[in-house]
């Protein structure tokens, strides 16, 4: 069953001068965790705010839990519970007062739907009477999420919850995430890191308002079209700048530790070529990619395909 | 100055800065060598920004000791000013001034002669290939431009050291990749760079690392010996292994 479809929905600013979402459609099983995987500015938040039913689009169709976003938005908002990129409860209210806030709007109570939150509110809860605004980041996330979800809504909208926090704290969020998923709702998250892709069931990677692929996060992994390496040596600086101008080399990218890189012919073109410029102590392996790499693949083809 | 000088551009010594009973940093003690890309990680809370506002004269620590550029954070805050650059990941540049506005007003801000922000400024259109856009709004160049042209606006004035604090937050990959060839370049030039990130595979861009917990600076040194002392496979996993061990938490 599907819970969100959009088809060409597009979203333009200032006069149409500015495509924030252009003609972007995916779909959204009932109770997936479903990704939407890119940079700042690539339209995530003009598409949830879109689904939220608090903006209009330019054309296009979309559907939220069987209602149109256009002509049935006081139905969704009955149905959708939505995080926003920026924090925006009620700053001087407490942590306990914002929550009782929006049980209230939504015509229930904080005991009625207790369970669906307790994991999430008895870490927040010896702070309940403190002041939404004087809470800590990871603090004020739990309570936005608690917030999000006190009216049980059948499908949860979260627009990059995970910005700006650590890796210790990411990872919790995504643990919480998956208990969520478990309990029925459907999840949509955005997010800029692509090391989280990995931990949703399908993603759409998307770059300047466009789709660039929708698939589970393994096949978008095997339509990688090249072998992919990593290849390291002492100078890695030097390395990189070496194999960028190198003619066997198809790309280069740093990736930490190590650069991956593509190449034109065999790995033993690279490793003499390497050898006879001075490199000895490359180490060279063949590698499954990762999300980042099939992301940087996609958009430097799409680059490329603008420069023809 | 040269990379070879294994000289301290950063030097601190028992830096804690104390907010009621609460130790936000405290007895940090560390050098960073001139040239050097130093990656200052932790946790949310963990007391980076408190640090980073004192290293970079903008509070003053309730005890011990620090020289930025050889200048103290207590009594010579404007001069350390002078000599530093900074760039955040929330106030890069003025948006409604043109890119060309905004070179001029920072290099103005440092004293730099009108003669010579001309000719740099050329210099770095051209570099960031920018030439064409120069005439343009801030505000209306895409996030991973801007975040490239604060950068060096940031190290226009030829600071000797450089703030970054989250520099390529939400960046795209691509553009995240080129904004570290300007830190390799800076650094290069004989910048040294004082980077923070949640991005783990940049902490292994970085000469060497230091790991704040609570206050506390729990470890210091390359990427290469952090995770051969921690038996870690990546990065990541010393940071994980860190920052669980964390009492704090939030910002």
């Amino acid at each position: 069953m599907i819970d969100v479809e959009l088809q060409n929905i597009t979203k333009t600013y200032e006069k149409g001068k500015v495509k924030a979402v252009n003609k972007v459609s995916f779909l959204v099983e009932r109770g997936e965790l479903f990704g939407l995987i890119g940079p700042d500015g690539a339209g995530k938040t003009s598409i949830f705010r879109m689904l939220t039913t608090v903006l209009l689009p330019d054309s296009g169709k979309a559907n939220v839990n069987g209602f149109d976003i256009v002509e049935d938005f006081k139905e969704i908002r009955k149905r959708v519970g939505y995080m926003p990129g920026k924090f925006s409860l009620y700053q001087d209210l407490s942590v306990e007062e914002n929550l009782i806030f929006f049980a209230t709007l939504f015509d229930t109570t904080i005991k009625e739907n207790y369970d669906l939150i307790k994991d999430i509110y008895v870490q927040i809860e010896p702070f309940k009477h403190r002041r939404a605004g004087k809470l800590s980041g990871g603090m004020k996330q739990k309570l936005a999420l608690c917030c999000a979800l006190i009216h049980r809504p059948k499908v949860l909208f979260l627009d990059e919850p995970t910005t700006g926090v650590d890796a210790v704290s990411r990872k919790e969020f995504w643990e919480m995430l998956k208990r969520l998923k478990n309990e029925g709702i459907t999840i949509l998250v955005s997010t800029p890191y692509m090391d989280e892709a990995s931990l949703c069931e399908r993603i759409a990677l998307i770059q300047h308002g466009e789709i660039l692929q929708v698939d589970t996060p393994d096949n978008i992994v095997e339509s990688f079209p090249d072998d992919l390496y990593k290849i390291k040596s002492g100078k890695m600086s030097h390395l990189l700048k070496k194999l960028r101008i190198s003619e066997h080399v198809k790309s280069a990218f740093a990736f930490g530790e190590s650069h991956h890189i593509t190449l034109n012919h065999s790995t033993e073109n690279l490793l003499k070529e390497l050898k006879e410029k001075g490199y000895e102590d490359i180490e060279m392996e063949k590698i499954r990619p990762e999300i980042e790499d099939c992301f940087i693949q996609i958009t430097q083809k799409n680059a490329n395909k603008e420069l023809i | 100055m040269k990379k070879s000088d294994i000289q301290s551009i950063i030097r601190t010594n028992n830096l804690t800065k104390q907010f009621g009973d609460f130790y936000a940093v405290h007895n940090i003690t560390f050098d960073v060598k001139v040239g050097e890309i130093f990656g200052f990680l932790g946790a949310n809370g963990a007391g980076k920004t408190t640090a980073m506002r004192m290293l970079c004269g903008l509070s003053i620590p309730s005890l011990g000791e620090a020289k930025i550029a050889g200048f103290d954070v207590y009594k010579q805050t404007e001069e350390i000013k002078k000599n530093i650059g900074y760039m955040s990941q929330k106030f890069s540049l003025y948006e409604d001034l043109t890119v060309s506005e905004n070179i001029e007003f920072f290099g103005g801000i440092y004293g730099m002669k009108r003669s010579v922000i001309t000719q740099k400024r050329a210099e770095l259109l051209q570099k960031l290939g920018l030439t064409s856009e120069k005439n343009s709004l801030v505000g209306s160049l895409p996030l991973g431009w801007k975040q490239k042209l604060s950068f060096s606006v940031a190290i226009f004035h030829q600071p000797a050291i450089v703030f970054l604090d989250e520099p390529t937050g939400g960046v795209d990959p691509i553009t995240r990749r080129q904004f570290w060839d300007l830190i390799y370049d800076a650094s290069d030039n004989g910048i040294t760079v004082f980077v923070t990130t949640h991005y783990m595979d940049e902490a292994e861009y970085c000469n060497r690392v230091s790991m704040m917990v609570d206050g506390e600076i729990k470890a210091l040194d390359s990427p290469a010996a952090l995770k051969r002392t921690y038996n870690a496979a990546s990065m990541d996993e010393v940071f994980y292994g860190l920052a669980r061990s964390a009492k704090r938490s939030g910002d």
